[in-house]
């Protein structure tokens, strides 16, 4: 017996205590892991004192007109937000208009009417959809889209609205080149799409099928449970979907310089050119000094608060979006 | 004597089985296949106007396949099929000149999670019946009403019809499935072990329903529990393997089963 | 007992009840879904084919192996562009997956139900989502001004700060699925929590956590946005401290494809040729990696 209890005691039933030890792996780990997290938050703190660091110089130039003024001449160093906020609203809107239908139709078919021959194939294209590069949809809208827009579009709707009153000035194009601001919409919107669908579609198959089921079982016709059943179950999830999708929209740079047309005028025809927020900055950003470099970080800090109110939303509506 | 499942009164199955009544439904060699396994094999038998048909066996047996066979709802998935002859009135609805959707709304459904819809109390029994009937607000009321009486609901909710059906308990969210479904005025109504999910309180309540509801309704209730269908049915098939074993009124099969099969399992040899 | 030929006597229901205008819906709207579906897949495929056509026709061996021209020089090729474009990725993927791994097991094994672990998520997914130039123009305040210029690591920074919010969610996904009950038979054991998570949970989540990766660097290696004001681009290979600018596809086809010169654009198809089957490679790399590794 006592032999035992010394064995015990020799074996380490009495540790040293941990004040008298340097950290050890297991707290160096567990620190490890915290830091990283917290990380997150400083690279997001960083994000928006940069932002304002370089902006205020211009707001305090110009103010709260910054926002409201449409001028941006880099001659006499006045600037304005005007043109590039109207621009970002209303590519972004059009990207909605189109994308969101088209979206959620993919999402409804693939759930609900695809053969499960054909799911994994369909679906994966719209996940490769996604994944393709923004600059690549660039290309393709300016070398591929825009002429064909131009010539099957925008010149005959041009013909036909000339002189209208309200369709006669949005409509018309005065140089059919094809770019312009609803060409970004067009272009934003097909970027859109895979990303909201992939989720509406995550979010559809969460439903348990004893709810479709029970739908059926009514008599319903598939549309009717779509509609009834199924949409209303989820619908606010499927809005945060959508504000997701806009987030994209409004954020995107690359596509949208390719097709804008980068004008520095605000004009009331969708056909003409103009700009959008991430094409002005990544267009000057590089040549920029002064007061534009500042009016461009300016510009930076409105693009992030609008995107950040619209995820935040976005997040309170939908559990969590998967990552694909 | 074999052991069997008695209610307090010793009587087996609350009421006499009546087999002059009209057969509602008549299944004449039903074959159902899940891609190449055949799940029903052969299956012929009738369920009476206005009985209860219990369907009992052990897991697998095929009789929730049976079941969703007689209102289609297998249709959702292309793997499943079925051949034979399920008469309906005469009429087989396997048949694809059969209009599925409005099959369903002649032979209800109430499963065994209750499955109230996204709407108002309200609202989940009129959807029903605006699918289809055009009926004015008046009458789609007293048909609401109608219907939340019989499932002995509406005083429950009387106050509460706008109120979301989710908000209910477990065991009134399912008499709220069954008030929607009887909304529609059914030929035949089905169960897929309706109580299953449900405290012993709120299964006795709905046992008594469906007491309630023969009278004017055909039922056929699937159900694990023996003692559930000694209770409240009629008719019962017992099933194994995909084959129906035996079937007859109610108290007969659990006094004098014929097959042994149906003895073994009526007394827990198996199952 | 069984009155096997008795048939019905009581009245049959007339059918027919239902409203035309309900199938008419009904089959409206499929045929919509069905459209816009044939609709996506169109556009991929009509986006894939002019890469094809394009990218290809202008590939040539040298283009692999000379460096971008300047202005008015014939020919020339993007090798430096590519080697760029590879270091740059391989840097913001080797900082990013280190501080991605450990913040999602943060949040998965330490922080469960803390209210720090739900504002990190938080903040997270905002991160994600949020455009990639606004972190371009964060870099450059932090790193390109101080630094008085251009660099390869202002390029990997910024990638790199894209890419942990993606390996943070994937990484916490997957460690999620991990049952508990196998870290309770490791913790019974003996071992202490950090041998638990990398020798147990790690290992258990592997093939999730590696697919995470995968898609991070499918994602960054596309960007050019966040590239344009830290690494921009130029025509030489990259100098061993990476200052001065790196040399990388995004920002080269951006910059020759809205240029005058014949040769340029083409380089710009034959760049946008390769990044593009790269991504997609990776894509489906990852994804065929997850399922065979969940499959079993």
């Amino acid at each position: 017996m006592v032999a035992l209890s010394q064995k015990l005691l020799v074996t380490g039933m009495d540790k040293p205590s941990r004040r008298s030890l340097p950290l050890s792996s297991d707290q160096v780990f567990r620190l490890a892991s915290l830091g990283s997290a917290l990380l997150v938050l400083i690279v997001l703190a960083g994000i928006i004192g940069s932002m304002i660091y370089g902006g205020l110089p211009a707001f305090r130039e110009f103010g709260l007109g910054f926002i409201t003024s449409s001028v941006w001449d880099v001659q006499r160093d006045q600037y304005g937000a005007w043109v590039a906020i109207v621009g970002t609203l209303t590519s972004a809107l059009i990207a909605l208009v189109i994308g969101v239908p088209i979206s959620l139709g993919i999402a409804v078919f693939l759930t609900q009417l695809c053969p499960p021959w054909l799911k994994r194939p369909v679906a994966t294209t719209i996940e490769l959809l996604a994944a393709v590069p923004s600059i690549i949809y660039g290309m393709w809208g300016l070398f591929v889209f825009a002429p064909l827009f131009a010539q099957y579009v925008q010149i005959p709707v041009s013909s036909i609205v000339e002189g209208l009153p309200i369709l006669g000035t949005i409509l018309y194009a005065r140089v059919p080149s094809g770019v312009g601001v609803l060409t970004a919409g067009i272009i934003l919107a097909i970027m859109i799409i895979p990303f909201i669908a992939s989720i509406a579609r995550d979010i559809l198959d969460q439903i348990p099928p004893v709810m479709r089921e029970s739908a059926y079982g009514i008599g319903c016709t598939t549309w009717e449970v779509v509609r009834y059943v199924l949409v209303p179950q989820v619908g606010v999830s499927i809005i945060g979907a959508i504000m997701l999708g806009l987030g994209r929209a409004l954020g995107e740079t690359m596509a949208v310089t390719f097709v804008v047309g980068n004008a520095n005028r605000l004009s009331l025809s969708l056909f003409d050119p103009g700009s959008t927020i991430a094409s002005r900055i990544a267009n000057e950003f590089n040549e920029a000094l002064g007061l534009q470099l500042n009016a461009l970080m300016a510009l930076g800090c409105i693009l992030f608060l609008v995107t950040f109110s619209v995820l935040v939303l976005a997040r309170f509506l939908v559990a969590r979006a998967t990552v694909r | 004597m074999s052991t069997i499942a008695v209610n307090t009164s010793g009587a087996v199955g609350r009421t006499v089985a009546d087999a002059t009544a009209p057969v509602r439904i008549a299944v004449r060699n039903l074959n159902f296949y899940y891609g190449d396994f055949r799940s029903l094999k052969d299956i012929s038998l009738n369920f009476y106007d206005r009985q209860v048909t219990a369907l009992i066996g052990p897991s697998g047996c095929g009789k929730s396949t049976l079941l969703r066979t007689f209102n289609r709802i297998y249709s959702l998935y292309p793997e499943q099929r079925a051949e034979g002859e399920i008469l309906l009135d005469g009429q087989n609805v396997l048949s694809p000149s059969i209009d599925v959707n409005e099959l369903r709304a002649r032979v209800g459904m109430v499963f065994q999670k209750p499955t109230p819809f996204p709407m108002s109390i309200y609202d989940n029994i009129a959807f029903g019946l605006r699918l289809y009937e055009n009926l004015p607000r008046s009458e789609l009321d007293g048909r609401v009403e109608e219907a939340l009486r019989k499932a002995a609901l509406w005083d429950e909710v009387k106050d509460k019809m706008r109120q979301s059906g989710m908000g209910l308990s477990g065991g009134q969210q399912q008499r709220l499935c069954i008030a929607r479904t009887i909304a529609q005025q059914p030929e035949v109504i089905l169960l897929d072990e309706p109580t299953s999910a449900l405290d012993p309180i709120s299964t006795g309540k709905i046992e008594e329903l469906i007491e309630q509801l023969r009278t004017e309704f055909t039922i056929v209730i699937v159900t694990h529990n023996m003692q559930q269908a000694a209770r409240i049915s009629q008719f019962t098939a017992f099933m194994y393997l995909g084959e129906l074993v035996e079937f007859g009124p109610t108290n007969k099969m659990f006094m004098t089963p014929t097959k042994k099969q149906t003895q073994d399992y009526i007394t827990g040899r198996f199952g | 007992m069984d009155t096997m030929s008795q048939t019905t006597t009581s009245p049959p229901v007339a059918w027919g009840r239902v409203r035309r205008s309900r199938y008419v819906a009904d089959r409206a709207l499929k045929a919509i879904c069905i459209l816009f579906t044939a609709l996506g897949v169109f556009v991929l495929g009509w986006i894939l084919l002019m890469l094809l056509y394009q990218g290809v026709s202008a590939l040539r061996p040298e283009v692999f192996t000379r460096t971008t021209p300047g202005p008015m020089t014939q020919g020339g090729g993007i090798a430096n562009a590519i080697a760029g474009s590879l270091v740059l990725t391989f840097l913001g993927i080797v900082v990013a997956t280190p501080v991605g791994v450990l913040a999602g097991t943060y949040l998965a094994e330490y922080g469960k139900g803390s209210k720090l672990a739900e504002v990190i998520r938080f903040v997270n997914d905002i991160l994600l989502a949020a455009p990639s130039i606004l972190i371009g123009l964060f870099v450059y305040t932090l790193m390109v001004q101080p630094m008085g210029g251009y660099s390869g690591w202002a390029g990997g920074v910024a990638l790199a700060i894209i890419a942990v919010p993606v390996i943070v969610r994937t990484t916490e996904d997957m460690l999620r699925i991990v049952p508990g009950s196998l870290r309770e038979a490791g913790a019974a054991l003996g071992a202490p929590m950090s041998k638990v998570i990398t020798k147990i949970t790690w290992r258990a989540a592997r093939a999730g956590m590696v697919t995470g990766i995968l898609l991070a660097t499918a994602r960054i290696a596309g960007e050019t946005a966040p590239l344009l004001f830290t690494a921009l681009n130029n025509n030489f290979w990259f100098r061993a401290d990476l200052m001065g600018g790196v040399a990388n596809l995004p920002v080269m086809i951006y910059q020759y494809a809205l240029s005058p010169y014949q040769n340029w654009r083409e380089l710009a198809w034959a760049g946008a040729l390769v990044i593009t089957l790269t991504i997609l490679a990776l894509s489906i790399a990852a994804r065929l990696l997850f399922r065979k590794e969940t499959a079993r």
